[in-house]
């Protein structure tokens, strides 16, 4: 179960905010979807390796070469705001 | 020409029966005709084809793929606008092979849905009944090509995502073995799990275009050569085919009989066709759900994390610092589904959940995967229905997420185990479509595809009168 506080903590670590409407809802549903979830608490999985990926690939590597990347006017044309030469954001004192 | 499927489309082009230009501006036409909201973006005129050996049999193609210069939004208003500088490796295979984009179909948020009401830019209608839902998270290709406005779609399927809308739309629809189709520039959900893969009308359709999206990407360090090439199907019999039903699986949970009617008459059809019918246990399906909804949470709230406002996309309230500029922006940006997933996924993976929630999940993927991997010594093939229930109404689930999450419960497994399964068209239950799931071994496609076809011909489903 997760209650308002939770809700809060874990919006604040993913930079999320939300309305105190939000939270409320949020705290039920979660709170039903973490209860069905949980019960892969009742397996016996002792030993058990963990599957981070299913596909039996390791070290993939490449040649470590220099290539041509995206010019820089291209990379930046998406932003929301620019100089020119990189992406502007907010200070974090404000 | 619409009632052709992209098959018989691309020979007649090929004999020079109808042009690659006019059966181009036909789909074009109809795609922005579209009054099912399916397409969020149609092309304006005919990107230039040179041959291929597609015919530019055009191709409808998911909103999460990056097309180069065209609105890719993953359905998302976070991205609304977002035109991308590269083309993902699937979409440009295609293309090159000659099959042109004809549009961008519309889908679930992120992919994260199994209703298409999730979309950032409104819900997708079932072409079968218009106050149902066509399926998720790629409904918009699955309506598309039910309803005829593209001859077929490119899609992708994280717990079910391509055999789910095909299922509830009553066409077919491929989840390859994970890592066969490169996933660079797909909007990532969920990267252990996503995958490309066919939207079509028959199973020649899925064997035709997955053949040409197949392979090896150097900018996808997972994804893999197939050991065999993709051939189109043949098989007429299925004799000594062993397919193995989980009973335990179908009788514990909320399967409408109507569904359960449709998938058991299949079974009967396989028999009669050769096929032998075999039980076998999946001892651990009962908790790939749980196992699901903590490991696609957990990898898409650090996918989902790029989207801050800084490079692309929304961004509000730049004048009240960095993090309120986040913060707001995800808000405003994100819809609720969305962000359920991201709260949850963080929360798994947060300092003290960790072992409980994503460690333990991991450990149930490896169980679930051996189940397989035991199947397979007594059976071939697996077979379920691909979804419990027919197309619900528009509405019905959207206020719990836990019953829409209860729908994917026959996809899931194999998409935690990254094993290939089809779904094909089987019958009507109160006039909707039902699907029929069929998976198997990793890189098993060309069975797959065979005992498909070998069912579809019997079967003989009638689609949607789609021609005109």
């Amino acid at each position: 179960m997760i209650d308002r506080e939770q809700v809060l903590h874990v919006a604040r670590l993913a930079r999320l905010r939300l309305t105190d409407e939000e939270v409320e809802r949020m705290a039920g549903e979660l709170s039903a979807i973490l209860g069905h979830v949980e019960r892969i608490g009742e397996l016996d999985l002792e030993g058990v390796e963990p599957t981070s990926h299913v596909v039996e690939v390791a070290n993939a590597l490449r040649p470590d070469e220099p290539r041509p990347s995206l010019p820089r006017e291209v990379a930046l044309a998406n932003a929301p705001d620019t100089d020119g030469e990189g992406f502007l954001v907010p200070s974090p004192q404000a | 020409m619409i009632e052709l499927t992209a098959k018989q489309l691309a020979d007649a082009i090929g004999r020079g029966d109808v042009s690659a230009a006019e059966a181009f501006d036909a789909y074009r036409e109809r795609a922005a005709a579209d009054d099912l909201n399916a397409y969020l973006w149609v092309a304006e005129e005919r990107p230039a084809v040179d041959g291929g050996p597609l015919n530019g049999v055009p191709l409808a193609v998911k909103d999460l793929f990056c097309t180069e210069g065209v609105p890719s939004q993953s359905g998302s208003r976070i991205l609304e606008g977002y035109r991308p500088p590269y083309t993902a490796t699937a979409v440009r295979r295609l293309a090159e092979a000659g099959a042109p984009l004809l549009g961008k179909t519309n889908q679930d948020e992120f992919a994260m849905g199994s209703s298409n009401e999730n979309s950032g830019f409104g819900p997708v209608r079932n072409p079968w009944d218009r106050e149902r839902v066509p399926g998720g998270s790629s409904g918009g290709s699955a309506a598309a090509v039910a309803a005829g406005s593209a001859p077929w779609a490119l899609g992708t399927d994280t717990g079910g995502s391509i055999r789910q809308p095909a299922a509830l739309c009553g066409i077919v629809g491929l989840k390859p073995t994970y890592g066969t189709v490169s996933r660079y520039g797909m909007i990532a959900f969920a990267s252990s799990l996503d995958q490309a893969g066919p939207l079509t009308r028959d199973v020649t359709d899925a064997a035709l275009l997955y053949a040409h999206m197949v392979g090896r990407d150097e900018c996808d360090s997972t994804s893999l050569q197939h050991p065999e090439p993709i051939a189109l199907p043949t098989a007429e019999r299925l004799d000594g085919l062993r397919i193995g039903v989980p009973r335990d699986a179908l009788a514990s949970e909320g399967v409408e009989p109507g569904v359960l009617a449709a998938f058991e008459a299949t079974l009967a059809r396989a028999e009669e066709l050769g096929a032998q019918i075999v039980d076998v246990s999946l001892p651990h399906a009962d908790h790939a759900l749980s196992a699901y909804y903590v490991i696609a949470p957990a990898e898409a709230s650090s996918n989902l994390a790029r989207f801050d406002g800084v490079r692309y996309g929304l961004r509000r309230d730049a004048d009240e610092g960095l993090i309120a500029m986040y913060t707001h922006t995800r808000h405003d940006g994100f819809g609720d589904e969305v962000k359920r997933r991201i709260l949850i996924g963080t929360y798994a993976l947060s300092s003290g959940y960790y072992d409980a929630y994503y460690g333990r999940a991991q450990q149930v993927r490896t169980k679930i995967a051996d189940d397989f991997r035991t199947a397979f010594r007594s059976c071939d093939l697996v077979a379920t229905p691909t979804s419990p229930t027919v197309a619900f109404r528009l509405g019905e689930r959207v206020d719990d997420p836990l019953a829409m999450y209860l729908g994917d419960l026959f996809t899931i497994p194999f998409s935690l185990a990254g094993l290939p399964a089809i779904s094909i068209p089987c019958g009507l239950s109160e006039g909707l479509p039902v699907g029929f799931q069929l998976g198997g071994p990793a890189f098993s496609e060309n069975r797959i595809l065979d005992a498909a076809y070998a069912l579809e011909q019997a079967i003989g489903f009638e689609p949607l009168e789609v021609g005109g």
